[in-house]
């Protein structure tokens, strides 16, 4: 008969799971991280394929001739801003005008919340510049977007030269069905996070932005522009967006088909493409591809300009262009006839970009791997949290029965509710001080300590961090003594917030729920009150989420080829925390807010469970 | 001597009124053909079935069988073109207002003189059912309806994206081809063809000729069932495919005919072979009556007016010799189609009439043809010879 449903095979069934839960969850466990590593191995990817009918193959005829024009406007660009000492907006505007856009400024300022020692910017004011392109005999109902940005110091010149050279080309052609907005931002992601909320009339961050005056249609496209070298040997494609949102597959598609019609290299990760999948250095190659590409997504920050675009449903990615040691070369009219043959095919759309995939990770440029594929690996280690508080339910629904000196069978006590809810809520406390803190009492923390306002905050945010751990007996702090009841309650309460948040999180950006399982989840399978102390303590603190992060770091920039020092990664790692609070109040970065309301609270009831009494 | 004279003109007399007796025997024989195919006037549907930028090549198709069709003579009264018309004006274009068949922009099928009848969104099956139906609301212009009679011959293209069993109309409906067979026995029922040239160039176009069972049908597709057709050339300044394969070899074909030309219809089976096409052209003529051989293209691609000036009286008193009778081979017999015969109406139609041409439908299939006409407009089936000048007008 049923299964489940006769008690017999029941009682054997839950027996079964009792008996064999450890081993059941390590194999769960090995078999989730076996799936990632196979998801680089190529047999198990698929080719990138075109999906949308309207774009059609790469059948255009790309004329751009004005490669060298290009270059010459670029260095006037330069010229101009080393002269005004930031971006030359009336330059700009004339130039614009001057080839036939419909020209427009804003102006916008943001003070941040402390100042950015990368950037070194804490009050930003700055004008953003854009032109349209009207459609010769459209109506105004659909937009694409082109956009670099205006870099101090000698950065992104040629990137602005290519995009007012290519204006002045698409101007004279009369095929365009879609304006065309040129926009030169400043201030990269700020100066691009006040355009957007100002074209879509929106101001999620508080920011100060002068509404713009001119608007083309609703946006379908658009794509980022860096270029800093008069000629370029490959061209790297940033997909990664904002809280590792990512474009439709099929934009990637679309620069890689025009990329093998034109001959140009591409990249992703900036690495070069290799043949060998079957070798051990091909594997791993892709592996550290793929590897990249999940650091960069978990991490929740835009790579590129494009990242802010993807969260208004507009399907952006970034171009870079990368000048190293090899000898082919391509000049600038090549990367305008890319650009130019891109847009061909993007102007042939009649609706977004929605027939590839939203959700995907990519070992090369040419493979891909679906949501489909990739999330079995984080079902595995969910799995185990669902086991565990299997394993704990049938636990506490049969106790087993203690026998006191008087030799009277006694059942233990349930917990009270009490002895559960206060860690919960002393945790999720803690978490609110980790969030808030940091940066209301940088001030506070500089009259009285010899430090910027940046290291205030970071180092602010470490000490609630470990301050936090204090908190492992605060159980006894309103219900007295513990139980073993309590402490199962607690845990699978614990173990089942775990597996609510990482499967959320999961669905929203993969690649940081599963960073987070991967440690988390050995964590919560494991720890009991009566697991050795020190050790499970010094382990605890290991596969916390501030040194995931740290460990994160260093591996990030081995995957880079640019590994770091233990002293130059500390330092990269106080930058990275202070980035992670910035990008949440500049553009409402979810990692840093997740991290320290929802994870962080998680991590602490477990380290309360592993200090039960 | 005189005797000899009188031998040589005699001779002479008896030599010249034999080559006079052949002549006028030529002359009734060509009269004869007049009458050998049968049908009085010449129709053409059109049908592009795509919209969208993409679907360039399908009304590239379309019109350029409808400049073939007029450069042959059927005239824009006589031709029901559906297209959704959204190319010319597309804004996508970069030649405004012309559709080009051939890269390199050497042939503008749009052209000035386009007559586009159902054009953007009424391009639609009930639309298209309706015209060929004929049951078309009284407010319908004339441009719009397919007024054909028993006397027609009709040419149907479609294009578009097919499927098996189905063609693809504007991304929203589909038409079967079992309605497709329905609607033509529906004109047949209703007599609103004599014969009928069915050319489809889509994908698995095989398909949607299977289940046509109305005699006087002869179809053509592009491909069999399982195959794709396949787009012809790319034009990289516009940006698209220009034409499909088998139409554009189709339209070569067409190229070489003129209004006189005797090409009949096996050698349009012969267009696009699989080295060219890709796919396999298919056709299909057993509900055909006649030879396809002794069919002419410009039966049906053409309007051809028959004129023939003569200067002699021919004599119709005798009538003209029938057609000897073909029965037809075993393998070309098929089983009745029970659900038509079991309407009485079939029984009325298809009985032997010894006034009027006969259509017998019956096992054996076979058919004699009369040439003698009872209700025809020009002229009236009397014993007199007509005076000549009468035949100076007489045009078919």
């Amino acid at each position: 008969m049923g299964l489940l449903s006769d008690p017999n095979r029941r009682r054997a069934l839950i027996g079964m799971l009792t008996r064999l839960n450890a081993p059941i969850c390590m194999i769960c466990y090995m078999a989730g991280v076996a799936w990632f590593m196979g998801l680089a191995f190529e047999p198990f990817t698929l080719r990138t394929y075109m999906s949308e009918n309207a774009m059609g193959s790469t059948m255009v005829e790309e004329r751009f001739p004005a490669g060298e024009r290009a270059l010459a406007t670029g260095r006037e660009f330069a010229a101009h801003k080393k002269k005004t000492g930031g971006m030359p907006v009336d330059w700009l505007v004339r130039t614009m005008q001057a080839r036939g856009l419909e020209v427009y400024t804003q102006r916008f300022s943001r003070k941040l919340p402390f100042p950015d020692e990368d950037k070194e910017r804490y009050m930003v004011k700055g004008t953003n510049v854009y032109g349209i392109l009207r459609a010769p005999r459209a109506p105004r109902t659909e937009a694409l977007v082109l956009s670099a940005p205006c870099s101090p110091g000698n950065e992104n010149n040629q990137a602005v030269g290519i995009l007012l050279g290519l204006a002045q080309y698409f101007r004279s052609q009369i095929y365009w069905a879609k304006d065309i907005i040129f926009l030169v931002n400043e201030h990269d992601l700020i100066g691009m996070q006040a355009w957007l909320e100002g074209y879509h009339h929106t101001n999620t961050t508080g920011m100060d932005w002068s509404p713009l005056q001119g608007r083309g249609g609703s946006i379908q496209a658009a794509l980022s522009l860096e270029l800093s070298s008069d000629v370029v040997t490959s061209l790297d494609l940033v997909l990664e967006g904002l809280n590792g949102q990512l474009p439709n597959l099929d934009l990637a598609n679309l620069f890689y088909a025009f990329c093998q019609k034109i001959g140009v290299l591409c990249t992703t990760q900036g690495k070069l493409p290799r043949n060998d999948w079957d070798t051990t250095s091909g594997y791993s190659h892709a592996v550290q591809t793929m590897m990249l590409m999940v650091l960069k997504q978990a991490s929740s920050r835009p790579w590129g300009d494009h990242g802010l675009f993807l969260r208004y449903h507009i399907e952006a990615a970034s171009i870079k262009g990368v000048n190293s040691f090899r000898p082919y070369k391509t000049d600038a009219t090549t990367v305008g006839r890319l650009l130019e043959g891109m847009y061909r095919k993007l102007n042939n759309l009649l609706e977004r970009l929605h027939q590839s995939y939203f959700f995907y990770l990519m070992p090369s440029l040419t493979r891909f791997v679906s949501i489909g594929y990739y999330m079995p690996a984080f079902g595995l280690l969910a799995l185990i949290l669902l086991l565990r508080a299997l394993d704990l339910w049938v636990q506490l629904s049969s106790p087993p029965t203690r026998t006191t000196e008087d030799g009277v069978e006694v059942v233990p006590a349930s917990p009270g509710v009490l002895s559960i809810l206060t860690p919960l809520v002393i945790s999720h406390l803690t978490g609110v001080a980790l969030y808030t803190l940091p940066v209301l009492s940088q001030e506070l923390a500089v009259e009285h300590f010899p430090v910027s306002e940046t290291e205030a905050v970071v180092l602010t945010a470490i000490a609630i961090y470990t301050g936090g751990t204090r908190s492992h007996d605060t159980h006894r702090l309103l219900a007295g003594e513990g139980t073993e009841q309590g402490w199962k309650v607690l845990k699978l309460v614990a173990v089942l917030y775990l597996a609510v948040l990482l499967g959320c999180t999961a669905l929203i950006n993969f690649s940081l729920g599963f960073i987070l399982a991967l440690t988390l989840v050995p964590l919560a399978a494991f720890i009991t009150p009566h697991v050795p102390k020190t050790l499970s303590a010094v382990v605890m603190v290991i596969l916390s989420p501030g040194l995931t992060l740290l460990f994160a770091v260093f591996f990030f920039q081995e995957l880079q080829e640019t590994p770091v020092t233990l002293q130059e990664g500390w330092m990269l790692y106080l930058s990275v925390i202070s980035q992670g609070i910035l990008d949440h109040a500049l553009y409402g970065s979810l990692l840093y807010p997740l991290a320290a309301l929802l994870v962080y609270p998680c991590w602490l009831l477990f380290w309360n469970i592993l200090f039960w009494k | 001597m005189a005797r000899h004279c009188t031998v040589k003109i005699f001779v002479l007399l008896s030599l010249f009124n034999l080559s006079f007796l052949v002549s006028t025997n030529n002359i009734e024989d060509k009269a004869g053909q007049f009458f050998n195919s049968g049908h009085t006037n010449n129709w053409a549907v059109l049908v592009c079935t795509s919209r969208f930028w993409f679907n360039y090549r399908h009304v590239a198709n379309t019109l350029s069988v409808y400049r073939s069709v007029k450069r042959l003579g059927i005239p824009d009264s006589r031709i029901v073109l559906m297209l959704a018309d959204d190319m010319a004006c597309n804004h996508r274009n970069p030649k405004p207002a012309t559709v080009f068949s051939h890269k390199n922009m050497e042939l503008n099928v749009y052209g000035d003189d386009v007559e586009v009848d159902y054009r953007g969104y009424e391009v639609t099956v009930e639309n298209f059912l309706r015209v060929l139906t004929g049951r078309l609301p009284a407010s319908t212009p004339r441009s719009k309806r397919l007024l054909s009679d028993d006397r027609s011959n009709i040419l149907i293209y479609l294009t578009g994206h097919g499927g098996n069993g189905f063609l693809k109309f504007q991304d929203s409906e589909e038409i079967s081809n079992v309605e497709l067979a329905d609607a033509f026995e529906q004109m047949w029922q209703k007599r609103r063809y004599n014969e009928l040239l069915f050319i489809i160039d889509t994908c698995q176009g095989a398909s949607m000729y299977e289940r046509f069972y109305s005699p006087n049908l002869m179809a053509l597709a592009s491909s069999q069932v399982g195959e794709d057709s396949l787009s012809h050339q790319p034009d990289l300044a516009i940006g698209v495919h220009l034409m499909d394969r088998y139409t554009f070899y189709l339209l070569e074909f067409l190229e070489d005919i003129h209004p006189s030309s005797t090409t009949n219809m096996n050698q349009l089976f012969k267009v696009c072979p699989k080295s060219q096409c890709v796919s396999t052209p298919g056709h299909r003529t057993d509900l055909f009556l006649r030879d396809p051989g002794r069919v002419l293209i410009t039966d049906f691609f053409g309007s051809v007016r028959k004129v023939e000036i003569t200067m002699e009286t021919i004599n119709l008193s005798s009538p003209m010799e029938p057609l000897p009778e073909r029965i037809l081979s075993e393998d070309r017999q098929r089983e009745t189609q029970y659900y038509v015969d079991q309407l009485p109406v079939s029984v009325i139609i298809h009985q032997v009439n010894t006034h009027t041409h006969t259509h017998t439908h019956t096992h054996t299939h076979t058919h004699t043809h009369t040439h003698t006409h009872t209700h025809t407009h020009t002229h009236t089936c009397t014993h007199t010879p007509l005076p000549p000048m009468f035949w100076n007008m007489f045009i078919l």
